[in-house]
């Protein structure tokens, strides 16, 4: 490189290949989903004649029948309480557990962290199975409660430690200063640590939310019943379906993937925070 | 790890500030609160330890003990014991070792390919380039999407016959592929599957890494007239080097679980050739009804996570671990 020549120059031509650079690989990314999108509105011919260009005509009816379909709203909500169940309950127990293991001593604690911070690299799959037989034995397949509880068991490691992390960071005269004030254990986590660890709060939230919203083999499992099917598993399922007639499934996707990427504008912050806090921990 | 000073088995707050600065007398009001203390760390502990035992922990402990049975996963619990059976059938079979090198290939893939890529674009959204905000955002919007949204889209995007990239291929001129529909390159199309869908959350990862190391450093290297390679290769790289090391491990540990997008995406197939441990014991599972063989996947999942996640903190983050150690005794 000659860059010292004309450092003017050189410099222009530098950002320009590393804009191209960039360029391209968000059209990796975007592609896929604009084909998605515009897929949608085509019909199974136009897919194939005019892979590229705009729908010509426009095709509203692929977005128009799902958006009609009750099966698309029943998985909407489904996905929704569970994931909004597995939240509160995952990030509950798990704070009560991080207060404990944050600002108690006590023999076996670190024993007990140190099972719940392996949890971390259980991997789900192994559990599947006798997963299964557990549940149908206390009868909560095709039940809610059957995916909520043992995704809030597997989302506790992470939690707890997140948590246990930004508890420990809170001073100590803060809360002797509250034990004076005749403040309890209870009151102080209740009154001031959990007010306090607002953002910590809304991080782990975050990341739960997305897992549950996300998870696809234990309701593979659990639900046999189309009424209690989430997203995911409506989305493999519609495709079984209509496997030829892919402008649908496009659409169905499409449609499918909003509630996400909306979810991911709102809470860019914390779920980047999380992550990398969870990456850094874990 | 060091202690309180408060007698062995006494539960005392604040272990981080106040215990030894402030040791409580032994008097009857004391017992109380030692009392107290025990059932509020009992109550605060319980639901969250009930959760984990009963569904984390309690199963996977199942889970070696129904590898050891020939057993249809129905009617009452297993009987028909078989020892080590189900182990030295696995260890034959060869779907299971293709179940492995499918495991090693991705893996070398992600950690060739994939890494390095979201490594180089983290460094290159380092920079400042216009609407690097927005770059970010997109990138990494794919990490959000479900596995199961991503799986369909592709299944429709590397379709053999009308799918977007053989139409891309087209106009260039080339041939179509048959995609996942062919053995020789099932694979490394789900590897651009997942290149697509998780190099995002390793680029995050890259740049809190990267924006963590201090400017003064890369400066000070430059003026000292290091190049940009040099700077790279002897200032970011290694100061980058827990962040790698940790997202590595991620990669792998993902890889070695891998089920969902191959579940929807092949199945496994065409024969096999694209088959992971999670599929492989999925499938005899909940459809064979092979439940002590598929136990045993479970439990050699589950040794080999372990055994690699032990080997890689003991041997690879030990230098990092213990960074952090020290950082969590000074806070102390």
């Amino acid at each position: 490189m000659n860059g010292r020549a004309n450092p003017v120059i050189s410099g222009r031509l530098r950002g320009l290949s590393l804009h191209l650079v960039v360029l391209v690989i968000a059209a990796f990314v975007v592609v896929p989903l604009l084909y998605g999108v515009l897929g949608g509105f085509k019909d199974t011919g136009q897919l194939s004649t005019n892979p590229f260009g705009l729908p010509s005509p426009w095709v509203p009816e692929n977005y128009t029948d799902v958006i009609m379909s009750a099966s698309f709203w029943r998985q909407l909500g489904n996905s929704t309480f569970i994931a909004i169940a597995t939240t509160v309950i995952v990030v509950g127990v798990s704070a009560m557990a991080a207060f404990v293991f944050a600002r108690f001593a006590f023999r076996g604690r670190e024993f007990l962290f140190t099972l719940f911070a392996a949890g971390l690299m259980f991997p789900f799959a192994v559990a599947i199975l006798p997963l299964f037989v557990l549940l149908r034995t206390f009868g909560l397949l095709d039940n809610p409660f059957g995916v909520i509880l043992p995704q809030a068991a597997f989302g506790l490691p992470m939690t707890i430690v997140i948590l246990r992390g930004f508890f420990r960071a809170i001073p100590g005269e803060l809360e002797e200063a509250a034990t004076l004030d005749g403040c309890g254990a209870f009151g102080f986590f209740w009154r001031i640590l959990l007010p306090m660890a607002r953002p910590a709060i809304a991080t782990v939230s975050v990341l739960a939310v997305v897992a549950s919203w996300n998870n696809f083999m234990l309701p593979l499992v659990v639900f046999n019943d189309p009424n209690w099917w989430t997203i995911p598993l409506g989305v493999q399922r519609f495709q079984g379906q209509h496997a030829s007639e892919t402008a649908r499934i496009l659409a169905y996707i499409v449609l499918a993937m909003i509630p996400a990427l909306g979810f991911y504008a709102v809470a860019e912050r914390h779920l980047i925070g999380g992550l990398t806090a969870g990456a850094m921990k874990g | 790890m060091e202690t309180t000073t408060t007698e062995p088995g006494a539960p005392s707050r604040l272990p981080a500030a106040a215990a030894g600065r402030k040791a409580r007398p032994a008097s009857a009001g004391a017992r109380g609160g030692r009392l107290r203390g025990l059932v509020t760390i009992a109550l605060f502990l319980l639901p969250g330890l009930v959760l984990f035992c009963l569904l984390v922990v309690a199963p996977i402990l199942v889970a070696f003990y129904t590898s050891t049975f020939k057993w249809s996963g129905l009617g009452g619990p297993p009987t028909e014991f078989v020892g080590l059976d189900n182990f030295t059938r696995l260890f034959a079979n060869e779907v299971f070792l293709g179940d492995l090198w499918h495991g090693a290939v991705l893996i070398a893939l992600s950690v060739v390919v994939q890494l390095p890529l979201a490594l180089g674009i983290a460094l290159l959204l380092n920079q400042r380039l216009r609407g690097r905000a927005f770059y970010r955002l997109v990138f990494f919007a794919p990490y959000i999407l479900s596995e199961a949204i991503t799986a369909v889209l592709f299944t429709m995007i590397l379709s053999p016959d009308q799918g977007l990239a053989n139409q891309i291929l087209g106009i260039f001129g080339l041939d179509g592929l048959e995609w996942f529909a062919d053995q020789s390159t099932v694979l490394v199309a789900l590897f651009l599957v997942m290149t697509w869908k998780y190099f995002g959350f390793h680029m995050i990862i890259y740049l809190a890494g990267r924006q963590g190391i201090p400017k003064e450093l890369t400066e000070a290297a430059q003026i000292d007239g290091a190049s940009g390679w040099k700077v790279f290769r002897f200032v970011t790289l290694p100061l980058l080097g827990p962040t790698i090391r940790i997202s590595v491990f991620l990669s792998i540990i993902g890889a070695i679980q891998l089920f969902d997008l191959v579940w929807i995406i092949t199945e496994g197939g065409p024969t096999h050739s694209s088959e992971t441990m999670a599929v492989t014991m999925f499938e005899f599972g909940f459809n064979r009804f092979q439940v002590g063989y598929a136990s045993a996947i479970s439990v050699v999942m589950f040794l080999i996570s372990l055994v690699f996640a032990l080997a890689y903190q003991r041997f690879v983050l030990r230098r990092d671990l213990e960074g952090a150690t020290t950082v969590m005794r000074d806070q102390r």
